[in-house]
């Protein structure tokens, strides 16, 4: 990797000035995308800012009608948070199967939604549970936070503090690996919300987006066969060695069904 | 060799390996791990194009960037390219085309990955960022990736000396008695097969540390390499024209080879050259990406084949065409692998009277393709179960039954087959029988009718095969095309104190030979194996040696190790004869002791030890002093280990996943020294072959010729996760021509293993309709072969 500044602020505050008087500043909090892309020199940042010494940044509350999680807070601490598996068991369960022990003992959940990659796993959560995410500046609905591979509604500089989660009354999630990677090939979250039903599919297309046709479909009727009766189109979808647009279409409702039958 | 004493430290005893120590607290030394006095450190600029023209390189910002000691391109190497081992003649006699190979591109790259140009720095990371600063221009040309299409008319031409990418076109067998039995065949069964490109991902990546000593003129090279001494000869005599007295090979602790680590490349020759060049050490370390990139990868052939049958479904003749991918370059042993490792099997454990098989080797803008574990053997083994299995189906003949109707009768051997080979001795029905019973074959249906209730669908799948070790003999191999000898050596030079260290000339990177090796000799001279250390891996110490691949480091290296102690056992008898006052024809050795036939006068081994370094009371007029010998064994055929492997798997219809439930493997492997170390072996090339036949792929993009590969991200590597408990069994019949009775066990796994696993896919397919299936069998391609049968059924 190239040579950088590295910068180990213990308050937001902090880390937004030094990003701000960075030429090109990079955030770091797990490093489990960032530090293979350096390593590769794929990306030559001209400052690094650690957030893992900013104490605010970390935890898991229960909060009002959910839970909220803090933005530094690692996988594996969500996925063995008493808290969570009582209040959201699919979310913990999702923690669960990201990457393995040793990325989950590293990566957080900010650095997995700022990232948005098109197969994380953590998107289809935010997304598929309505969740709000908190950042220095503002709250920002789920709905209006992923805009397509690698993109974000977040602004230059702005950093996720937290991302509250509302308690379900039933979710579920499955996920079916890309086999080399182990990321999703496609992972689709199922929720039965106040609000309705939704349900957000991760790694089967350029974003995490959410089912019209699922949610339809499953909101007559909460069960898999519902779900796997709908038929997804497989425009739009990813193609690639691991998995054809057609395939990802069929894992669509075939996970929505796995999903919908694990719920609770 | 005698069986064995019994002792706990001798053959067949499951002795723990005496490396794990050093290896699982990780205290080995790997050539990373060496560094020299004043080291530099290279990186290669590699080509980022698949094919072009290099029109010029502009290194002067480069060199006078920080810490750089030296940049080296094709321009600057004045020295030999790197040989091929071995040459095939086509059809017409003409030898194959041998093009060029220089480890740094004079004019022009041919694979993504190409050396382009040689940056010595003082640090790693001076180098790499030095390399950024070097500007080439290329002129890009279309490349050729495809094997299907390389020999066709208009494709690009790789090189223009090689019309049509064509190697070599090569042939084995009686075409006119092939042809006369089709003619009256009551069936045919045809099959086409894709037998994937791998690549090999041993867990310690290629390295190579270039040495110079300008006081006495030597050269050292440290490398990853499982036959140093093969290193020294191609590279010396070919490459460099340093004399073997001036160059030094070390290959210290190797983390995995199969096979990858055999050929001589690139990077071995250029640190040693830039070492002499800037009178310092230099020293390269491949990354993963690179390894990904240049190691060189394994299998790569297309073939089509026929089976000619009569009325009873008895074999009556073969035809197979084979078209095999050799890369940019010829690997060193490249051109034997679809020829003489592959189509020379193609009898397998059949019968079959009539065999014709054609090979066209092809040049394509990829990365070469040499031996893997199995090597030519996994090819042919699949090629040859996929089409018995798909004969069984179309004939109605149980799929069983018509492998055993075609075995080879055990009272047939020593046989003949009709493809050059002569197998020594075999049982294929007792590893058939004994697989059928331990992977309980007979109560399949019940597990199948569970499987469906659940929505799932099970299959079995079985394959039974046979291989070649230990290639041999040398003046055999040589006729074939071979330019070097096979033979192993083997040393013993017994200390004083009655100690031993065996120096071989094989190579050991994960096999532990220091564990087995240490057994033989415990056993032979009746010595604790704590006072048997084994030495490999250094030119300077081994006589000359041809290291170790195809399974050949027991039956080849450990019957050289015999033939040493045998002579160190006839002159200890001579020595213990004059300390106890006999005749020599009376005494007699067993467990350490030497004894005089009927009496009560024993001396042990370590009196006769020191008697032989301290010659006080010593038979001096007839008998030299000291303690030591060697020998070199030159085997008088091949080994034919095989066996039968049954794999039972469940899959998912609607996401297309297979999961491996059983895998039983029953295998003949002559002698077994260490049970526990063989039935290692197996279960690790088990996994390898599971890997192929459902995980593992290397893709290139048709257009670009871009690896698309070329990391884990997209290369399914097996895990834990992918492979079941493995059962194993063994039915041993001796080899009948060395003197251990050995046949060879390192490849047997990756070779038995595919043809079951996808067998067993198939046979879970089978109520849907699918007939065919590409490895690897990936979910998305089970999925898709599921879809079309579908289709088709509407």
């Amino acid at each position: 990797m190239h040579n950088f500044a590295f910068h180990r602020p213990t308050s937001v505050a902090d880390a937004a000035k030094a990003i701000g008087a960075a030429s090109d500043g990079k955030f770091v909090a797990g490093g489990q995308t960032l530090l293979p892309t350096l390593r590769q020199r794929l990306a030559e940042p001209s400052d690094m800012i650690d957030l893992s010494a900013i104490a605010e940044l970390k935890g898991i509350k229960v909060e009002g009608d959910g839970i909220t999680i803090g933005a530094a807070t690692t996988h594996t601490e969500v996925a063995n948070s008493a808290d969570v598996k009582k209040t959201i068991p699919a979310l913990a369960h999702l923690a669960s199967l990201i990457g393995d022990h040793q990325v989950r003992q590293r990566g957080t959940i900010g650095g997995s939604i700022a990232n948005n990659d098109p197969a994380a796993d953590y998107p289809a959560a935010v997304l598929g549970l309505g969740a709000t995410i908190r950042t220095n500046k503002r709250e920002i609905k789920a709905d209006d936070f992923f805009k397509g591979m690698f993109e974000t509604d977040l602004a230059e500089g702005e950093i996720i503090t937290a991302v509250h989660f509302p308690k379900p009354e039933k979710a579920g999630y499955e996920k079916f690996r890309q086999p080399a990677s182990r990321f999703a090939l496609v992972g689709v979250f199922v929720a039965k919300t106040g609000g309705g039903i939704r349900v957000a599919v991760t790694g089967a297309g350029p974003g995490v987006f959410r089912s019209k046709e699922l949610e339809a479909a499953l909101g007559g009727n909460f069960t898999a066969d519902a779900a796997k009766g709908v038929k997804i189109s497989a425009n739009g979808l990813n193609g690639d060695l691991h998995g054809s647009p057609e395939y990802r279409a069929s894992l669509v409702s075939t996970l929505a069904a796995r999903a919908t039958a694990a719920a609770s | 060799m005698p069986e064995g004493t019994g002792s706990a430290t001798g053959i067949g005893a499951s002795v723990k390996r005496k490396e794990d120590f050093r290896f699982l607290t990780g205290r080995g030394t790997y050539t990373d791990d060496i560094n020299r006095p004043g080291q530099t450190y290279a990186y290669i600029l590699r080509s980022p194009h698949a094919s072009a023209d290099i029109v010029k390189i502009d290194s002067a910002k480069a060199a006078k960037a920080p810490g750089v000691v030296a940049i080296l391109t094709g321009a600057d190497y004045d020295k030999g390219g790197l040989p091929c081992g071995w040459q095939i003649h086509s059809k017409d006699g003409s030898p194959m085309i041998e093009p060029p190979h220089f480890p740094l591109c004079k004019d022009k790259v041919r694979h993504v990955g190409d050396q382009v140009a040689l940056i010595i720095a003082e640090t790693y990371a001076q180098a790499r960022d030095a390399a950024e600063l070097i500007d080439v221009s290329y002129k890009e040309t279309k490349p050729i990736v495809s094997l299907a299409d390389a020999d066709k008319p208009g494709a690009a031409q790789v090189w223009p000396e090689a019309k049509n990418n064509t190697c070599f076109d090569w042939h084995i067998g009686d075409k006119a008695a092939v042809d006369a039995a089709f003619a009256k065949a009551a069936h045919v069964t045809k099959i086409d097969i894709v037998n994937q490109r791998l690549i090999p991902n041993a867990m310690e990546p290629r390295a190579a540390i270039g040495d110079f000593d300008r006081a006495t003129g030597e050269f050292t090279l440290y490398t990853t390499s499982q036959n140093p001494h093969v290193i020294r000869l191609l590279m010396g005599a070919f490459v460099l024209q340093i004399p073997e007295s001036k160059l030094r090979v070390v290959a210290p602790d190797v983390g995995g080879g199969f096979g990858s680590k055999i050929f001589h490349y690139a990077e071995e020759a250029l640190v040693t050259w830039a070492a002499g060049k800037v009178e310092r050490p230099v020293k390269w370390t491949s990354d993963r990406s690179e390894a990904f990139l240049t190691d060189a990868h394994g299998r790569d052939q297309i073939n089509h084949a026929e089976l000619a049958m009569d009325k009873d479904g008895k074999f009556l003749a073969l035809r197979v065409n084979t078209k095999a991918n050799m890369g940019a370059y010829l690997s060193t042993f490249a051109p034997c692998v679809p020829t003489y490792l592959s189509a020379t099997l193609l009898a397998g454990v059949y019968s079959t009277p009539a065999i014709y098989a054609e090979v066209k080797a092809i040049f394509t803008n990829t990365a070469v393709v040499d031996a893997y574990r199995g090597a030519g053997r996994p090819e042919t083994t699949y090629l040859l179960e996929r089409l018995v299995e798909k004969a069984a189906r179309e004939t109605g003949i149980d799929r069983v039954e018509i492998r055993r109707k075609n075995f080879i009768p055990v009272d047939a051997f020593p046989y003949q087959t009709p493809v050059a080979l002569q197998y020594d001795s075999g049982d294929y029905f007792s590893t058939l029988d004994m697989a059928l019973k331990t992977a309980d074959w007979a109560g399949i249906d019940k597990r199948k009718a569970d499987s469906k209730a659940k929505g799932k669908l099970r299959g079995i799948g079985i394959s039974t095969y046979l291989e070649a070790c230990g290639i041999a003999p040398s003046a055999v191999v040589g006729s074939l095309g071979a330019r070097a000898g096979l033979y192993e050596t083997g040393q013993i030079r017994v200390h004083p104190t009655g100690s031993v260290t065996v120096f071989t000339g094989t190579h050991s990177h994960g096999q532990g030979h220091e564990t087995t090796f240490a057994q033989l000799v415990s056993d032979g001279l009746g010595i604790p194996i704590e006072n048997v250390e084994v030495s490999h891996g250094d030119t300077n110490k081994i006589p000359f040696g041809m290291g170790t691949y195809g399974s050949r480091s027991l039956a080849v290296g450990g019957s050289a190790i015999v033939k040493a102690m045998d002579k160190i056992i006839t002159k200890s008898k001579r020595i213990a004869a004059h300390l106890m006052e006999a005749s020599v024809a009376d005494v007699e050795f067993k467990n350490g002791v030497f004894t005089v036939v009927g009496t009560d006068k024993s001396v042990p081994f370590g009196t006769v030890a020191l008697t032989a370094y301290v010659p006080h009371n010593y038979p001096i007029t007839e008998l030299e002093p000291g303690l030591e010998e060697t020998a070199f064994y030159d085997p008088l055929n091949f080994t034919f280990p095989g066996g039968c492997h049954i794999c039972e798997v469940e899959v998912d219809p609607d996401t297309g996943t297979v999961e491996v439930l059983k895998f039983t493997a029953v295998d003949d492997i002559g002698r077994v020294i260490n049970p526990m170390i063989a039935e290692g072996q197996i279960h690790g090339g088990v996994a390898q072959g599971i890997g192929q036949a459902l995980l593992e792929a290397a893709a290139y993009d048709e257009e670009s010729g871009q690896l698309l590969t070329g990391s884990y991200m997209d290369y399914t590597m097996p895990r834990a996760d992918n492979i079941p408990n493995i059962t194993v069994g063994n039915h041993v019949t001796l080899c009948t021509h060395n003197p251990l009775g050995a046949k060879g066990v390192g490849e047997v796994g990756a070779i038995g293993s595919p043809p079951a696993v996808i067998n067993a896919v198939l046979d879970a397919l089978l109520p849907l309709g699918v007939k065919d299936i590409t490895m690897p069998a990936s979910p998305h391609r089970v999925w898709q072969a599921i879809q079309t049968a579908k289709k088709a059924a509407e």
